[in-house]
């Protein structure tokens, strides 16, 4: 029998506890709309001390609410609203300016110089590619054809005279240097992104496209040296090829960790090694991109205005000095440990 | 049946996620419909940028007879393609314009900081998993090479990685694998009220066997019940609980509704409290 009753009900604890609590809630719910919807920074100062105070407090309410609360409603609130908190706590990094002084200081040479083991075996590829088309060219220039494609070419094949191969060195352009060297840098980043992506099919497309890289140069240097141009070529090529090709090295260095770290995680279980290989790969491909971008300067203005050989090779030696001093100088002591 | 499978969609994207305080905050994960959203709005978005930019600067090359808006653009388009991701995937609310559309944010899964590395990571992948067949299978398509075979590869090389997150339980992209991420919902939803009647009120006083009928679950599913807002249901969840009960209805099921789950509730809950913890009718008579 439902019979009707007038006395104090007994009130439910959920309505105790949202009576005595809602207060806090709805401030945190307030002071993260106004985060979510602008920047951290709108917050008052007292605002900002009261957040992670606000956060605790209702995460505690949480705690409580689950283990002495049958309201769904309320803890799919507070859930939400501490999932919330939590990420304007825990989930931002620092301002952008502290991250990117960070990244130019430690993480980006840390990252290159962890990366050493990888750097050589890549070098090694590239120096291999290298002396294979050059052996292979000078023994029968027909090979030139097969591995650097015409477009690429542009004139500069067996075939083409001592002159015009000089010219091609030492012909400056006056007009859009601004436009070559952009173009290369967009097109040489994205092949060392893709270099760092392609590593994830357990490295062989990566160490195909170094080897390649490898090989086109070797044919290249083949072409000139025929026409007792090597040493003119080098230096032509050092001004901004020993930032490029290291570069690209690295970039190839950065895929090669991904994919071993699939291939053989050692002790850490699978997931964990890709996550640290990822982590570490990608920040090197972010400073590779940007050596890109001076390669990319050096070789559409410098290598245009600066046409002596000695000045050419001068400046591709010490930017390769300065390279090496950044990653393994300053580097070294930031490098990550390899796990093994 | 239909609140029963409302309840269990969003429970199989459910992930624990301990805070450094200690506190299950019970994520749920972005599902695989919401993310494809997602990336269409950024893609398109991004065109957007890509013709305004275009316009502007095709403007400014006829003005200045210059190099320096080709410069911008190739610039520009590189920026674009690599950077819209990274930079607002970096930024406070971890995730791009298309992702706060959708209400997703991207989380590093061990609970730390999304730091620079991983968002740089999860981005370059995007390279192997939707541009480079695209720019394969375009360059070839526009060379007028694109033979069957080479056609079928681009696809199926773009099917493994596009329909990768539909074959893990994580919804994990190849980029959210290498770089230790993974992509939740961020719901914001304000408090209901609460559904225990105000103090003044005269209310109906129940039997302790028609308090006995049910446990936890019921109890959430009558509240669900009451706040979904559906006459029918709640004069049909009326009708089960009078008759189960043995009470005779008076006529007045919202009232009788509201009454009986504060006496349900403040009964479970006075169990909660000294430790009898009922889930549901089934586990019933022990507890008593």
């Amino acid at each position: 029998m439902s019979a009707f009753v007038d006395s104090a009900p007994p009130l439910l604890n959920a309505s105790r506890f949202r009576a005595a609590h809602e207060v806090d809630w709805t401030r945190l719910e307030r002071l993260l709309t106004r985060i979510e919807k602008r920047s951290v920074r709108v917050l008052s100062d007292d605002d900002l001390l009261a957040l992670p105070l606000l956060y605790r407090s209702t995460l505690s309410s949480l705690s409580i609410a689950r283990e002495t609360s049958l309201d769904r409603a309320l803890i799919a609130y507070l859930e939400q609203l501490c999932a919330r908190a939590y990420f304007q706590l825990y989930g931002v990094s620092d301002s952008a300016w502290r991250d990117l002084g960070h990244f130019f200081t430690r993480g980006w040479p840390g990252a290159v110089a962890s990366l050493w083991r990888e750097t050589l075996v890549m070098a090694f590829l590239t120096i291999a590619g290298t002396v294979a088309a050059y052996m292979l060219v000078r023994a029968d220039p027909s090979w030139y054809g097969g591995i650097v494609p015409q477009g690429l070419a542009s004139g500069r094949d067996p075939g083409a005279s001592a002159e015009a191969l000089r010219a091609t060195l030492y012909h400056s352009r006056e007009d859009g240097l601004g436009v070559f060297a952009s173009f290369l840098f967009g097109h040489n980043a994205q092949i060392a992104i893709f270099a760092f992506a392609l590593g994830f099919a357990f490295v062989v497309p990566t160490a195909l496209l170094i080897f390649y890289n490898g090989l086109m140069l070797g044919a290249m240097i083949a072409v000139f040296a025929g026409k007792g141009l090597g040493l003119n070529f080098l230096a032509w090529l050092a001004i901004h090829g020993t930032t490029e090709l290291f570069a690209v090295i690295i970039a190839g260095a950065a895929g090669m960790r991904i994919g071993t770290a699939i291939a053989f995680p050692g002790r850490q279980a699978r997931m964990e090694a890709v996550v640290a290989a990822g982590r570490t790969a990608a920040v090197a491909t972010a400073g590779v991109v940007l050596m890109l971008a001076v390669a990319a300067i050096l070789e559409g203005v410098g290598r245009q205005v600066v046409t002596s050989d000695g000045t050419r090779a001068v400046i591709g030696a010490a930017m390769l000095a300065a390279w090496l001093v950044y990653y393994y100088g300053i580097g070294r002591r930031h490098a990550q440990r390899s796990p093994d | 049946m239909r609140n029963a499978r409302r309840t269990k969609a969003p429970v199989a994207r459910r992930r624990s996620f301990v805070t450094p305080e200690g506190v299950d905050l019970q994520l749920e994960l972005g599902g695989a419909g919401t993310r494809a959203a997602a990336f269409l709005i950024d893609v398109t978005l991004m065109l957007i940028v890509m013709i305004a930019v275009t316009l502007a600067l095709f403007a400014l090359d006829k003005a200045t007879q210059a190099d320096i808006a080709k410069i911008l653009w190739l610039i520009g388009a590189f920026v674009l393609r690599n950077g819209w991701f990274v930079l607002f995937e970096m930024g406070g609310r971890g995730a791009t314009p298309g992702k706060r559309l959708m209400r997703l944010r991207v989380v590093a899964r061990d609970g730390a900081r999304l730091t620079a590395g991983a968002v740089l990571a999860r981005n370059a992948m995007r390279e192997i998993e939707v541009f480079l067949p695209l720019s394969f299978l375009g360059a070839q398509a526009a060379a007028g090479t694109a033979d069957a075979f080479l056609t079928i590869f681009a696809m199926l090389w773009t099917g493994i990685f596009l329909f990768f997150p539909l074959f893990n339980r994580d919804r994990l992209r190849i980029g959210d694998l290498v770089a230790g991420t993974w992509v939740v919902q961020t719901a914001i939803s304000t408090l209901a009220a609460d559904l225990a009647p105000a103090n003044d009120l005269p209310r109906r006083i129940f039997p302790e066997t028609a308090l006995a009928l049910y446990g936890n679950y019921e109890l959430q599913a009558l509240e669900d019940v009451i706040r979904g807002g559906d006459d029918l249901a709640r004069i049909t969840v009326a009708a089960a609980i009078r008759r189960k009960a043995g009470l005779p209805d008076d006529g007045d099921d919202d009232g009788f509704l509201a009454d009986y789950y504060a006496a349900l509730c403040a009964r479970l809950e006075g169990g909660l409290l000294v430790g009898r913890r009922r889930l549901d009718k089934l586990s019933a008579v022990n507890q008593r």
